[in-house]
C-alpha cells in the first residue's frame, strides 16, 4: 500500500513538473478577463483566446520570459484600446521547459482543450517545428515570433513567421566577415542537436565559400555540453581570423570563455541566439568584440521602436530584447489579421495573415511572402563593455 | 605535437572532474547496490551553496583562501545533511522493498531537486545559467611548446585533489573501523545488524559523505567550466555514472580509472575524428566494456546465487 501511495505521489510530482501552467490573464486595466469554466456562456463569446507556448524555465529560460511579456504588453495595449472588434484578448501561456515533447503537448492542449485562435511560439525552431504540425492538422494558425529555421513554415499554410530566416541570417553574417571584416579562414563552431545551428551553419559555409572565404574546420558540440575545449584545440590548430558560432547564448559565454583562455585570438561571430544579457554574465570579457545578427537594435532611432522601448520599460523596468520585440509583434500582427478577417479563427484568419503588408512592427517593417516568411532588414551589433553596439544593417 | 598534448591536458581536466561525481556513486553503490540517479543532482545543490556563498563574500573580487575554504566547507557540510535527509525519508523506509523501488524512488529524487531549483523565488536561482564566481584566480601554470599548450592552476589543483581523494576513500574503506561495517553492511546488511553494526548510522555516513563529495566535485566543476544551473547534474551524473561502470562500479581507484579514461576518449574522438561522433564514441565504449568485462574493467566477479 505504502508502495502505491509512494509511486502515485512521484508521478503527481513528475506531472506537476512536466506541465507547469503559467496563466496570464492579460493585465487589462477593464472587466478582469474570465478565466474560470464557471462563469460559462459570456465569457466563451467576449474573450478572444490567444495561446503561447515558451521555455519558462529550462536552460533557454529568458527567451520564453522575454516573448511572454512582449505578448503581455502587446494584448494589454489592444485591451486598453478597445480590444477586437469589441471582444477582450487574453492569452493562455504554457511552460514547455525548452523541449519539443513538451512544446508538442502543450499545442495540443491549447487546441483541444482551451480551443485557442491562434498559436504563438516557439522562439527555437526545434520547438516550432514539433508544434507546427499539430496546428496545421487543426487548422489552427501558428505565428512563431522568432524561429528562423526555413522547414517551420514548410510545415503547411497555417504556419507564420515574424522574423526572417536562416538562410538571411547566415548571408548576412557571410557577407558581413567577408566584405566588413575582411576575414578569409574561418571556422564553424555548431551545435549538432539543434535545427537553427546547422541551417545557419549550412548557410553561412556556402555564401561564405562563393564570396572566396575558406572554411577551415567545421567542428560540433551538444545542448548541454560545458566543456569544449577539445573543439577549441582542434580549431586553434587551423588557425581561423574568425570563428562562427550559431549556437545560445547558453553555450556562446562558456566557448568563448575557454576559446580565450585556450588562447585563441579569432573574432568570434554569431546569430540572434546570442541575445541575452546572460551572454555578458557568462562570457565576461571574453566576448567583447564579438559580433552577432540580430532582428533589431533598441539603438534604432526609428519612431515605433523608440515607442515600442518606452512603453515596455514603463511596464516591466528593463530595456526589451529582440525576442521582447519580437513576441510583441507576433500578437500584433495575430491581431491585427483577426481585426481584417470575417472570423477570428481557422481558415478566416489564415487567409488575412498571409495578406500582411508593410506591418509596422518594433523590430522592423514586415510583410509577409508566400511562403509565410517576414521579408525584413537585419541588424549586425557588435559586444562592447557588457553591452551591445549598433553596427549597421544589412537588407534583404 | 603541440595540439596533442593540450588533448591529453584537456582530456585528463574533464576526466577528473567525471572521477569526482564517480567516486560518489561508486560509494554508495558498494554499500547499498544502490544506483544513486540523485547524486549528479545533489551535486547541483551544493555548487549552488557555493555560488551563494562565494557572492555573499565578494570572492570574485577578494579572493582569499580562507573563503574558498569556506565555500568548499559550507557546501559540502551543507549536502552532507541533505545527503542524510534523502537516504532518511525518502531510501530508509524502501530498504526492505525491491531494489527496483528504491531505484524509481532515486530517479524522483533527482527530478524533484533538478526541477523544484527551476523555481523561482526565495533562496532558489531560477532556470537561467549563473556564472560561477572565479573563486580562484585563473592562472597558467608550465606553458610548454612556448605557451602554445595552456595548463591552468585550477586544472591542477583539480587533478591531485581528486587523486588524493581517491586515496582517502580507499585508505577509509579497507583501514578503518567505519569502513569495515560499510563493507559487512555491503556484505548483507541483515547479517551485519545481527552483528551489532548500526546498519541504519553506517548506510547514512555513506550518504552523507558521498553527498559531501558531490558538492566538492561540483565547485570544482564550477570552477573549471563556468556555468552554473539546475540541469547541470543531470549530464554530469550520467557521464560520471559510464565512468562508474566502465570501471566496474563499487570498486574506488576504477571509478577514477574509467573516468580518466572516459574523458580522454571524448577528447580525443573530437580531436581527432569528427566531434559528432564523440557520444556515440563514449556509449558505445561503455557497451562493448559490459560485453567483454561485464564487472567493469577493474571490478570483481561476484557470482549470483539463485
Amino acid at each position: 500500500m505504502r508502495l502505491r501511495a509512494l509511486l502515485t505521489l512521484h508521478a503527481c510530482v513528475a506531472v506537476l513538473a512536466c506541465e507547469k501552467k503559467v496563466e496570464s490573464p492579460a493585465p487589462a486595466p477593464a472587466p478582469a478577463a474570465p478565466q474560470a469554466p464557471t462563469a460559462a456562456a459570456p465569457s466563451a463569446k467576449d474573450v478572444i483566446l490567444l495561446g503561447e507556448i515558451g521555455s519558462l524555465t529550462g536552460a533557454q529560460a529568458t527567451f520564453g520570459v522575454s516573448t511572454k511579456q512582449g505578448v503581455e504588453m502587446a494584448v494589454s495595449e489592444a485591451n486598453a484600446s478597445g480590444g477586437i472588434k469589441g471582444r477582450k484578448v487574453a492569452v493562455q501561456v504554457y511552460d514547455d521547459q525548452g523541449k519539443p515533447e513538451e512544446a508538442a503537448n502543450a499545442a495540443t492542449r491549447l487546441i483541444a482543450q482551451d480551443h485557442v485562435a491562434v498559436i504563438l511560439g516557439e522562439v527555437a525552431s526545434t520547438n516550432s517545428l514539433a508544434m507546427a504540425p499539430k496546428a496545421q492538422s487543426a487548422h489552427v494558425p501558428m505565428i512563431s515570433p522568432s524561429s528562423t529555421n526555413p522547414k517551420v513554415t514548410e510545415v503547411g499554410d497555417y504556419i507564420f513567421r515574424v522574423c526572417f530566416i536562416d538562410p538571411f541570417q547566415g548571408f548576412v553574417m557571410a557577407k558581413f566577415a567577408h566584405e566588413n571584416l575582411k576575414v578569409s579562414k574561418a571556422a564553424v563552431l555548431k551545435d549538432q542537436k539543434s535545427d537553427y545551428s546547422q541551417g545557419l551553419t549550412d548557410v553561412f559555409t556556402r555564401k561564405f565559400t562563393e564570396m572566396g572565404g575558406t572554411i577551415v574546420g567545421v567542428e560540433a558540440y551538444a545542448q548541454g555540453d560545458t566543456d569544449f575545449r577539445a573543439q577549441l584545440t582542434a580549431i586553434k590548430k587551423a588557425k581561423p581570423d574568425a570563428i562562427y558560432i550559431p549556437g545560445y547564448y547558453t553555450d556562446v559565454g562558456i566557448i568563448a570563455r575557454q576559446a580565450s583562455e585556450l588562447g585563441l585570438k579569432a573574432t568570434l561571430l554569431g546569430g540572434d541566439g546570442w541575445e541575452s544579457d546572460k551572454l555578458f554574465e557568462l562570457g565576461g570579457k571574453a566576448v567583447e568584440g564579438s559580433y552577432y545578427t540580430n532582428h533589431y537594435s533598441p539603438e534604432d532611432p526609428a519612431p515605433q521602436v523608440q515607442q515600442f522601448i518606452a512603453s515596455y520599460k514603463k511596464m516591466f523596468g528593463a530595456v526589451p530584447d529582440s525576442l521582447a520585440a519580437l513576441g510583441y509583434d507576433a500578437a500584433r500582427v495575430a491581431m491585427d489579421g483577426m481585426k481584417r478577417a470575417s472570423e477570428p479563427t481557422g481558415a478566416s484568419l489564415r487567409d488575412a495573415l498571409a495578406q500582411t503588408k508593410d506591418f509596422p512592427g518594433a523590430a522592423g517593417t514586415i510583410s509577409l511572402d508566400g511562403a509565410r516568411n517576414a521579408v525584413k532588414p537585419a541588424v549586425v551589433l557588435q559586444v562592447q563593455g557588457g553591452k551591445t553596439k549598433f553596427v549597421t544593417t544589412i537588407s534583404p | 605535437m603541440a595540439d596533442f598534448v593540450q588533448h591529453l591536458i584537456n582530456g585528463l581536466a574533464a576526466g577528473t572532474i567525471y572521477a569526482l561525481v564517480a567516486l560518489g556513486y561508486t560509494m554508495v553503490y558498494g554499500v547499498l547496490q544502490l544506483i544513486n540517479f540523485a547524486h549528479g543532482d545533489v551535486m547541483m545543490v551544493g555548487t549552488f551553496m557555493g555560488y551563494a556563498v562565494a557572492k555573499s563574500l565578494k570572492l570574485d573580487l577578494h579572493p582569499s583562501l580562507w573563503g574558498v575554504l569556506l565555500v568548499f566547507g559550507v557546501s559540502m557540510g551543507g549536502c552532507a545533511v541533505i545527503g542524510f535527509l534523502i537516504e532518511r525519508f525518502a531510501y530508509r523506509p524502501l530498504r526492505e522493498k525491491p531494489r527496483l523501488t528504491a531505484l524509481i524512488t532515486a530517479i524522483g529524487i533527482s527530478f524533484l531537486l533538478s526541477y523544484g531549483f527551476q523555481l523561482d523565488f526565495g533562496f532558489l536561482p531560477g532556470a537561467s545559467p549563473h556564472a560561477f564566481p572565479e573563486i580562484i584566480e585563473p592562472a597558467e601554470w608550465l606553458p610548454l611548446f612556448g605557451g602554445e599548450v595552456v595548463i591552468r592552476n585550477t586544472q591542477v589543483i583539480s587533478f591531485l585533489i581528486a587523486l588524493l581523494l581517491m586515496v582517502g576513500l580507499q585508505y577509509l574503506v579497507f583501514r578503518t573501523r567505519f569502513g569495515t561495517a560499510m563493507r559487512a553492511v555491503s556484505f548483507d546488511h541483515r547479517v551485519a545488524g545481527l552483528m551489532g553494526i548500526p546498519t541504519d548510522r553506517i548506510i547514512a555516513g555513506t550518504f552523507m559523505l558521498g553527498s559531501a563529495l558531490a558538492a566538492g566535485a561540483g565547485i570544482l566543476y564550477a570552477i573549471k567550466d563556468t556555468a552554473v544551473q539546475p540541469l547541470m547534474g543531470l549530464y554530469v551524473g550520467l557521464k560520471a555514472f559510464v565512468a562508474a561502470v566502465i570501471g566496474g562500479i563499487g570498486h574506488v581507484p576504477g571509478a577514477v580509472a574509467g573516468a580518466l579514461l572516459l574523458g580522454l576518449v571524448e577528447e580525443f574522438v573530437v580531436g581527432y575524428t569528427a566531434s559528432t561522433w564523440r557520444d556515440a564514441v563514449a556509449f558505445g565504449f561503455l557497451i562493448i566494456v559490459l560485453l567483454v568485462r561485464p564487472q567493469g574493467l577493474f571490478g570483481r566477479m561476484t557470482p549470483e546465487k539463485v
